[in-house]
C-alpha cells in the first residue's frame, strides 16, 4: 500500500457512502476481500467458514459505509474492526461493548489534510511493523490473531504509536469542538 | 482531569477482541469518557488495519469464482445505514456511559444493590465467566475491606474518589492491580464512590471473616 493507495480506497468508500456506488464497492471488494478472509484463517477458520465471514464483512462495510471517519482510521483499520467483531461471533468468543461513539456534528466532515496525513501515517505503521525484530512481530501477530491473552501480551510493543495516535487525538477534539 | 489510564497490554487485548467480557465492559466504559484511551485504542486498531493489508503474504487467498456476484446480490436488498448524528441520540447520563448504562439496564437508581458490610455495596453484572464485573458502591469517607489479589483486577471511578495508599482515584481514573498489590481503598470525604470493578479471579481478603463470607457475597 502507498498513500495515494490509502486515500483512493477512502475515496471509493465516500463514494460507495454517497451514492451506493457498485463500481467502487467492487474494487474494494476485490482488494480487501480476500485479505480478510486471510486474516480470518490465521485466526484459527476454516477456508470456507472464512469466506462466508469475508462476504458478510464486506456486506457490512457496505452497510456502514457513511459511519467511516478517513481522518480517524484507514479504510483497512475500520474494515480490520468489521473482521474482528465478526470473528468474535464466528468462534463465540466473549461479548465485546463498544464506547460510546461520538457522534458526528453538522460540520464534521474530515478535513483533507487531517485524511491525508492519517493515510500516510498508517503506511508508516505497516513499514514499522515489516522492520521489528521478528520475535516482537511474531507477538504482535499472534496477538492480533487471537492466540495469546492479554497477561501473555508483552508490556512493551516496540511500535511507534505515538505520531498516529496525536493525529486522531486531533481529530476527536475537533470532532468534539464541531459539537458544542 | 483523568490521570490513571488503561495499559498497552489492556488495550491491544481490547482492540484484537480476546479480553474477558467484564474487563472488555470496563475497557469500554473508561473509553467512553476518556479521548486519550480512545485515541491509543484507536491507534492499536491501526496495527489490525496493518495486518489485514498485509494478511496475504505470499500465497494470495483466492475467493470462490461467483463471491463478487452474491455480496452484490446480498447489498442490493440490505439498507445502508446513515452516519451517526448527535441531535439524534438520546440525552447522556451523567455518571453511567455506554455500554455500562444497557449493561445495568438504566441509571444508578435502577442498580440492585446488595451490602458487603460497612456500608459497602455492590452488584454483580451478568457477563461470561472468565471474569467477574460488579458495581461498587463506597459511602464517603469509607473503607473497602483490605484485599490483595489472585488475578489481575480493575477498578475505573464514575463518581466520587478513592485513594488506596498509593494513589489518588477520581472520575474516569482506572486502577489496575496484579497480585503484588495489597491496598485498602478508601472513599474520600464528600460525595459517595461509584465504581466498576472486573477480575479475573476471586479477591483474597485478608481478615478471617471475610474469608468464610466470600462465597456467599461473590465477591
Amino acid at each position: 500500500m502507498t498513500i495515494a493507495d490509502g486515500v483512493k480506497w477512502a475515496d471509493l468508500l465516500a463514494r460507495v457512502a454517497d451514492r451506493q456506488d457498485t463500481e467502487a464497492f467492487a474494487a474494494l471488494f476485490g482488494h480487501f476481500a480476500p485479505r480478510v478472509k486471510a486474516f480470518l484463517i490465521k485466526s484459527g477458520a476454516d477456508a470456507a467458514l472464512a469466506e462466508e465471514c469475508a462476504q458478510d464483512v464486506m456486506v457490512t462495510v457496505w452497510k456502514k459505509a457513511a459511519q467511516f471517519d478517513a481522518s480517524r482510521a484507514s479504510v483497512a483499520t475500520w474494515i480490520f474492526t468489521i473482521a474482528r467483531n465478526r470473528r468474535i461471533d464466528m468462534l463465540r468468543r466473549d461479548r465485546r461493548p463498544e464506547p460510546e461513539e461520538l457522534d458526528w456534528g453538522p460540520e464534521a466532515e474530515p478535513d483533507q489534510l487531517d485524511t491525508l496525513v492519517l493515510q500516510q501515517e498508517s503506511e508508516r505503521l505497516i513499514t514499522a511493523i515489516a522492520e521489528l525484530p521478528e520475535k516482537q512481530r511474531i507477538m504482535i501477530e499472534r496477538a492480533y490473531f487471537g492466540d495469546l491473552t492479554h497477561s501473555e501480551i508483552a508490556e512493551e510493543t516496540g511500535l511507534p504509536l505515538g505520531t498516529i495516535k496525536s493525529r486522531i487525538r486531533l481529530a476527536l477534539e475537533r470532532l468534539r469542538h464541531s459539537l458544542s | 482531569m483523568i490521570t490513571h489510564h488503561l495499559n498497552d497490554q489492556l488495550l491491544m487485548a481490547y482492540s484484537a477482541g480476546t479480553l474477558p467480557e467484564a474487563f472488555n465492559l470496563v475497557v469500554a466504559t473508561h473509553i467512553a469518557i476518556c479521548d486519550e484511551c480512545r485515541a491509543r485504542l484507536e491507534s492499536f486498531d491501526a496495527i489490525g488495519g496493518a495486518l489485514i493489508e498485509e494478511s496475504l503474504g505470499d500465497a494470495p487467498e483466492q475467493l470462490g469464482s461467483d463471491a463478487l456476484a452474491q455480496t452484490l446480490a446480498r447489498i442490493k436488498t440490505s439498507t445502508p445505514e446513515p452516519r451517526k448524528r448527535a441531535a439524534a441520540q438520546p440525552p447522556r447520563d451523567r455518571v453511567l456511559p455506554e455500554p455500562l448504562r444497557s449493561y445495568l439496564g438504566g441509571g444508578v437508581d435502577s442498580i440492585n444493590w446488595r451490602p458487603v458490610g460497612g456500608g459497602v455495596k455492590q452488584a454483580i453484572l451478568p457477563t461470561s465467566e472468565n471474569a467477574t464485573a460488579r458495581m461498587l458502591f463506597i459511602p464517603a469517607g469509607a473503607a473497602v475491606p483490605d484485599h490483595g489479589h489472585a488475578g489481575m483486577e480493575l477498578t475505573l471511578v464514575l463518581q466520587g474518589a478513592f485513594a488506596d495508599g498509593h494513589d489518588r482515584f477520581a472520575r474516569g481514573d482506572i486502577e489496575i492491580a496484579d497480585e503484588d498489590l495489597h491496598h485498602q481503598p478508601m472513599a474520600e470525604p464528600g460525595l459517595d464512590c461509584i465504581c466498576l470493578a472486573a477480575t479475573d479471579a476471586p479477591l483474597r481478603f485478608r481478615g478471617l471473616l471475610p474469608r468464610l463470607a466470600q462465597p456467599f457475597l461473590q465477591i
